[in-house]
């Protein structure tokens, strides 16, 4: 694999008695296309908030390009770029979709404390924005309301808002979540033509997603790496079968 | 890619295009501007409805744009007020101009000390800290009595000509209502400015979804703190115009009476719009006055019917209407 972005070395975490995860060892490199999966409450999204920094592992270490960020705040990680979504959107639903945009981008490029030049003059947040919204096909809805898209463009204005971060390290949490089949393959559209050179890591329910898009996948089981591989070891892997892929069949 | 393709794009165009000055935007000064000739006798009035417009407007900065809800933005004005009170009435400080920096600037202190502690709450806690605070001070007005005067206040507080010519006069107060229009036209420019800003559009970033503004590394506390300061710097010195103005300095500038009536001019304009402030001072003080007049024992049920009717059918106050209206016109349904 090539050089490591963002680690994890024995992390755990402990909710009193429950251990929500235990002993995960990860690694993502440049590049990367990885998939998490596994079955409801196996731990995925306090791994991902233990990856972000949203929590603090009661085990192991984080490391971020090389250097140890166990303890670094989730806004500090972000600058270090690492960005991710949400499995439920979180957007400035009262906004248009190229301010929802905007704001991120303009956390990145340092515009955001300015008071005293519109936001309108500053000219490389709005190219960086649209350029964004054009790679992802939001570019005609920009002037829109949240409000006023379907969901699953909405999901696209989730991944906007972290690319907008310009992140080295991508993750995904359900991108895909409630969007209707009608609507999914947009969502697949996007996720293919993310930048090559960053690192993502997904996590997604949708088989037919995981499969068409990983090039590694680590599954995960009651808070324990259960199995990792390439999407056809795991395919062919008996015990995952049983565990995860039977039961998700039906969906 | 080059930049000039975006900014000339339809999508970008709203964006771009905020800060520009609208048609419309003269309007509120040519009307105060009017009002100073047609209504020579009711300047104090009019005095009153500048300094809450103002005062409307630092509120509007912090309830309408950053979402921080308080119901003790009447400590600031009161900070501001006593500030210039005291400074004069102790013949430490009576130039007006300097009197109002000085006035921004402890109200400013005052709120970003508050706003430090006080920020780390959000909701129903934040709304009873800001509103003990603000009795707090209240109380202290009123306890220290050999310097603040206590219930009855400071009053023949005097203030120097403004750069030394122009002199108030309490029973003429023209020169008090171009100056306070002048101090209202800076701090109207100061706050639009802000809210057009990426630091005024991150703080609507936080009111429409704090966590989110966390994921996306922003400090989020750091900017509601220098939010709230700035805010504070405005209302102190809406609150060192009236007392300057009025010549006097009592305990309702730091009352929840106060801080209740801004709250509900706001409410009434529109929050988050900046126009509302202007809209809701001129129709909460022409309302209350007529209606003082007519029903001199039971005019704030007027109010009361007036605000029902606003919370139920306008959420977005009377500016809120007229966009609506304007939205139907060019066939948009109105947000």
């Amino acid at each position: 694999m090539s050089e490591t972005l963002l680690e994890a070395r024995g992390v755990g975490k402990r909710f009193g008695a429950l251990a929500a995860a235990s002993d995960i060892n990860f690694r993502l490199g440049v590049g990367a296309r990885h998939a998490l999966i596994g079955p409801n409450g196996a731990g995925k999204t306090t791994f991902i908030n233990l990856l972000t920094g949203v929590l603090t592992p009661t085990q192991g270490q984080v490391f971020l390009n090389g250097d140890d960020v166990t303890n670094v705040a989730q806004a500090e990680r972000v600058k270090r770029g690492l960005a991710r979504t949400f499995q439920i959107n979180r957007l400035f639903r009262g906004l248009s979709v190229l301010e929802n945009v905007y704001i991120p981008v303009s956390e990145q490029l340092g515009a955001a404390p300015t008071m005293f030049r519109p936001a309108g003059r500053h000219k490389d947040v709005i190219e960086m924005s649209m350029n964004l919204l054009e790679m992802l096909r939001l570019q005609d809805v920009a002037a829109h309301k949240i409000s006023e898209l379907p969901y699953g463009r909405q999901r696209l204005v989730e991944i906007a808002i972290a690319l907008g971060l310009a992140p080295k390290v991508l993750l995904l949490d359900e991108p895909a979540a409630g969007v209707p089949s009608a609507e999914s393959h947009i969502i697949l559209d996007a996720i293919a033509r993310l930048p090559k050179d960053i690192a993502v890591l997904i996590i997604e329910h949708d088989m037919d997603l995981v499969f068409r898009f990983a090039e590694h996948i680590t599954v995960l089981v009651g808070g324990k790496i259960f199995a990792e591989g390439t999407p056809k070891e795991i395919a062919a892997n008996p015990d995952v079968r049983a565990v995860y892929l039977g039961q998700a069949a039906h969906g | 890619m080059s930049a000039p393709d975006f900014a000339a794009h339809p999508a970008t165009s709203a964006l771009v295009n905020r800060h520009r000055l609208r048609w419309w935007e003269p309007i509120p000064w040519i009307l105060a501007i009017g009002f100073f000739y047609m209504f020579p006798r009711h300047l104090g009035f009019g005095n009153e409805m500048l300094v809450m417009v103002l005062f409307a407007l630092s509120l509007d900065l912090v309830l309408g744009y950053a979402g921080i809800v308080t119901l003790g933005h009447a400590a600031f004005f009161g900070i501001g007020a006593y500030t210039v009170g005291l400074l004069a009435r102790h013949g430490i400080w009576t130039e007006p101009l300097s009197g109002l920096l000085i006035a921004a600037a402890v109200a400013a202190i005052f709120g970003l000390l508050s706003g430090f502690v006080l920020l780390r709450t959000t909701g129903l806690t934040l709304l009873m800290l800001t509103l003990c605070m603000m009795l707090l001070l209240e109380e202290a007005a009123n306890l220290g009595q050999e310097w603040t005067g206590g219930y009855d206040g400071l009053d023949n507080v005097p203030i120097d000509p403004v750069f030394g010519i122009f002199e108030f006069n309490p029973l003429y107060p023209t020169t008090q209502y171009i100056y306070i229009l002048c101090v209202l036209f800076i701090g109207f420019l100061i706050v639009r400015t802000i809210v057009y800003s990426p630091f005024g559009e991150s703080l609507t970033g936080i009111r429409e979804n704090t966590l989110r503004m966390h994921a996306v590394g922003a400090p989020v506390r750091k900017r509601l703190v220098i939010c709230y300061a700035i805010s504070a710097a405005i209302a102190g010195v809406a609150g060192a115009l009236w007392a300057q103005s009025n010549a006097y300095v009592n305990m309702s500038t730091l009352s929840l009476d106060r801080a209740a009536t801004v709250l509900i001019i706001l409410v009434l304009g529109g929050y988050g719009r900046l126009y509302g402030a202007f809209v809701g001072a001129v129709a909460y003080m022409v309302l209350s006055h007529y209606l003082a007049k007519l029903y001199p024992t039971a005019w704030q049920l007027g109010l009361g019917l007036m605000l029902m009717i606003i919370a139920l059918f306008a959420r977005n106050g009377i500016i809120g209407i007229f966009e609506s209206l304007v939205a139907r016109r060019r066939g948009k349904p109105a947000s």
